[in-house]
């Protein structure tokens, strides 16, 4: 926890001094033609106190009692999943362009419910068609927002043409 | 009477078929997330949001209302069923509702919760409508430098009253900030944090994408972990013997119920308190008024009347300040700001001149979705049982599949969909350090707004920084401002406890003084 803790900080100042590298394209002082801080001036100064209050957090845990925030961060036994469960998504969202939409979710889906829950071919096949249905009526047939299909775009030529 | 005439201009808005139909679709869909332990009210509308362009803006907004709404009466069934709060809101309702689920009592403990909830959200309902149309005419005379102070204010009190580490809350809010200013600036029309170029940051980062990935991906993340093992449902039954002995015993808590209402109201108009304290303080009083004190945290009835009364009334209240000034009074509600922005409906006094049928609709359909929930609540409590038995990984996999395609839907960018896998791995582990997510979702969606009342006011006044001062109403909503930043110090200087234990961040908020929960 305590070196969570300082992780975390040492991230945020880090964080916080690139958006003030980044701001300061824009004038970050007095605007005196106009009045009042020129265009990069809110960014940099508001990641500047973000800067000093992630230090003070940084600090103050070298000054915390050695039997405070002992725990572990992580909960051991439950890491491998979110872990497992956040790679799956990045994967899912990497493959969207080059397989679309659909076969990328129920791919997911499938995973998910099959693999990574371990409940019933049944379930997991009802749910992964169930979820694509209900994209496509809902988003394509009625919002007419055209979600991205990669390679299989002229499977849906057909659909279009039902639909719009 | 004015106001009832407008009220009754609203409900020929929210009666119209389709605003009906909308709130009990609202109110069930919500009744349902609330119950879901892991999600609630904010998770629901974030997750939510990006599929209510099906329907027109302020029926959106009924819609979105509805699960608010809906989500605080849910949130009661798994806190008694399971005995894990369904969202953090009804954290209080635990206190007695698990005993007395576990001494077979669990449907009338539901039935009290749904009644609680209904007499709750129908005092604080009359109360936004009188205070809603007053409020808006004193905020018609704010001009830009009101503005500012009063956004100051408002996260000024999440350091004064969050009750979370001040340095924490500092950042969180300061991230935020920082967040809303990328893309192009504001007064000159110039580029700015554009990282690495990217042309998805040149329309800057949408509040929608911080919501779902903080509150939809990374609610999932902190659940799984969370998850070792399931908990077990008490089953529930409800006859109508039941009911009327629940009605009766409602029928000798009005004081309680009473007392909630308005406990709830007023502390959940302030941006930093919200739904949780106000559950948590009215417990408390509820248990210091009575006569049995001993019997509450063993199955008394008030115990779970009383926090109930009060989420539902602060839910309610924290609608007021977002409507009305534009200021939300809650997570929830700045989602509900941030969706209304979108669709071109600026909450603020203006709205209350611009839209009366909308403003007047929304509120006359909160009274229509109180009525709703507490019917749908009560005959659907067999359903919850079944519902709250569906394996996780089945609502896992049908949140993140709404989480990534509720998240390209808007901009039709894959740029938004990986933001919201970053902020959702970032929020998880944030909040894991005890980060307050609140603040961060509250400061993107202000962010635009104060930094251009500032520096419009400077404009205005030829870089006077004393105009913020000079003007009545900004320098008193700045005194105050001054007055919640520096409250921690002074609780830090006064109270020699807190000296000893300075780096343990308490949960609970510091003005709540309630012993032994």
């Amino acid at each position: 926890m305590l070196v969570a803790d300082r992780i975390i900080a040492l991230g945020l100042i880090a964080l916080s001094a690139y958006f003030m590298w980044h701001a300061t394209v824009l004038p970050i002082g007095w605007n005196a033609m106009t009045g009042g801080p020129g265009g990069g001036a809110f960014p940099f100064w508001l990641s500047g106190i973000m800067m000093l209050a992630a230090l003070s957090i940084l600090l103050r845990s070298f000054r915390a009692a050695p039997d405070e925030n002992r725990g572990p961060f992580f909960d051991r036994v439950m890491l491998p999943a979110v872990l497992k469960v956040t790679a799956a998504l990045i994967i899912t969202i990497a493959v969207i362009p080059w397989l679309g939409t659909y076969i990328a979710l129920a791919v997911f889906v499938f995973w998910y419910v099959k693999i990574y829950g371990r409940h019933s071919w049944g379930l997991a096949i009802t749910l992964s068609v169930g979820i694509q249905l209900f994209l496509f009526f809902f988003f394509e047939a009625t919002l007419k927002i055209l979600l991205p299909k990669g390679i299989t775009e002229p499977l849906f030529f057909p659909l279009y043409a039902m639909f719009f | 009477m004015d106001i009832l005439a407008l009220l009754a201009d609203g409900f020929a808005t929210s009666l119209s078929p389709l605003n009906l139909l909308i709130v009990i679709l609202g109110v069930t869909a919500g009744l349902f997330i609330g119950a879901m332990p892991g999600l609630g009210s904010v998770n629901g509308v974030a997750i939510v949001l990006p599929l209510t362009f099906i329907v027109p803006p302020s029926s959106a907004i009924i819609l979105l209302a509805a699960i608010y709404y809906g989500a605080m009466y849910g949130g009661a069934v798994s806190s008694i069923l399971l005995g894990i709060p369904g969202a953090s809101t009804a954290v209080a309702t635990t206190f007695d509702g698990r005993p007395m689920a576990q001494q077979g009592k669990a449907g009338l403990a539901l039935i009290a919760a749904a009644v609680a909830s209904f007499v709750g959200g129908t005092i604080s309902v009359v109360l936004f409508t009188v205070f809603a149309a007053p409020l808006a005419d004193v905020a018609l005379a704010f001009g830009p430098a009101e503005e500012f102070a009063l956004v100051l204010l408002a996260f000024t009190t999440f350091v004064g009253l969050g009750g979370d580490d001040v340095a924490k809350t500092i950042v969180m809010i300061c991230l935020g900030l920082v967040l809303s200013t990328v893309g192009l600036d504001l007064i000159s029309g110039q580029p700015r944090l554009i990282f690495g170029d990217l042309p998805g940051f040149y329309s800057g980062i949408s509040f929608l994408v911080l919501a779902i990935g903080a509150y939809g991906v990374g609610e999932i993340l902190y659940t799984i972990e969370g998850s070792r093992t399931s908990p077990t449902v008490t089953p529930a039954r409800i006859t109508f013997k039941e009911l009327g002995a629940g009605l009766r015993a409602m029928n000798r808590m009005w004081k309680t119920m009473s007392l909630g209402s308005f406990l709830g109201f007023f502390v959940g108009m302030l941006p930093a308190a919200g739904a949780t304290p106000a559950a948590l303080m009215a417990y408390g009083v509820a248990r210091q008024t009575s006569k049995d004190p001993d019997s509450f945290g063993k199955g008394n009835i008030e115990g779970v009347a009383a926090p109930e009364t009060a989420n539902n009334a602060a839910s309610t209240g924290s609608l007021l300040p977002m409507l009305t000034l534009g200021i939300p009074g809650s997570p929830t509600t700045a989602l509900l700001l941030g969706g209304m922005v979108m669709w071109g409906l600026v909450p603020g006094p203006m709205l209350f001149i611009e839209q009366p049928d909308f403003v007047w609709g929304l509120i006359s359909s909160l009274y229509t979705a109180n009525f709703a929930a507490v019917l749908i609540n009560i005959a659907l409590i067999p359903l919850f049982v079944w519902a709250l038995r569906m394996p996780f990984a089945v609502l896992c996999a049908i949140v993140m599949v709404l989480c990534i395609v509720g998240g390209f839907a808007p901009s039709q960018k894959l740029h938004d969909v990986w933001l919201i896998v970053a902020f959702g791995v970032g929020g998880y582990l944030l909040r894991k350090a005890d980060y307050p997510l609140a603040p961060l979702v509250l400061a993107l969606v202000l962010g635009p707004l104060m930094e251009k009342s500032f520096r419009q006011t400077l404009i205005a006044e030829q870089g006077n920084v004393m105009a913020f001062f000079e003007r009545p109403i900004s320098a008193i909503f700045l005194a105050l401002a001054f007055v919640f930043f520096i409250w921690p110090l002074l609780g830090l200087l006064f109270s020699k406890d807190h000296k000893d234990h300075p780096h343990v961040p308490s949960k609970r908020p510091k003005f709540l003084k309630i012993d032994k929960l």
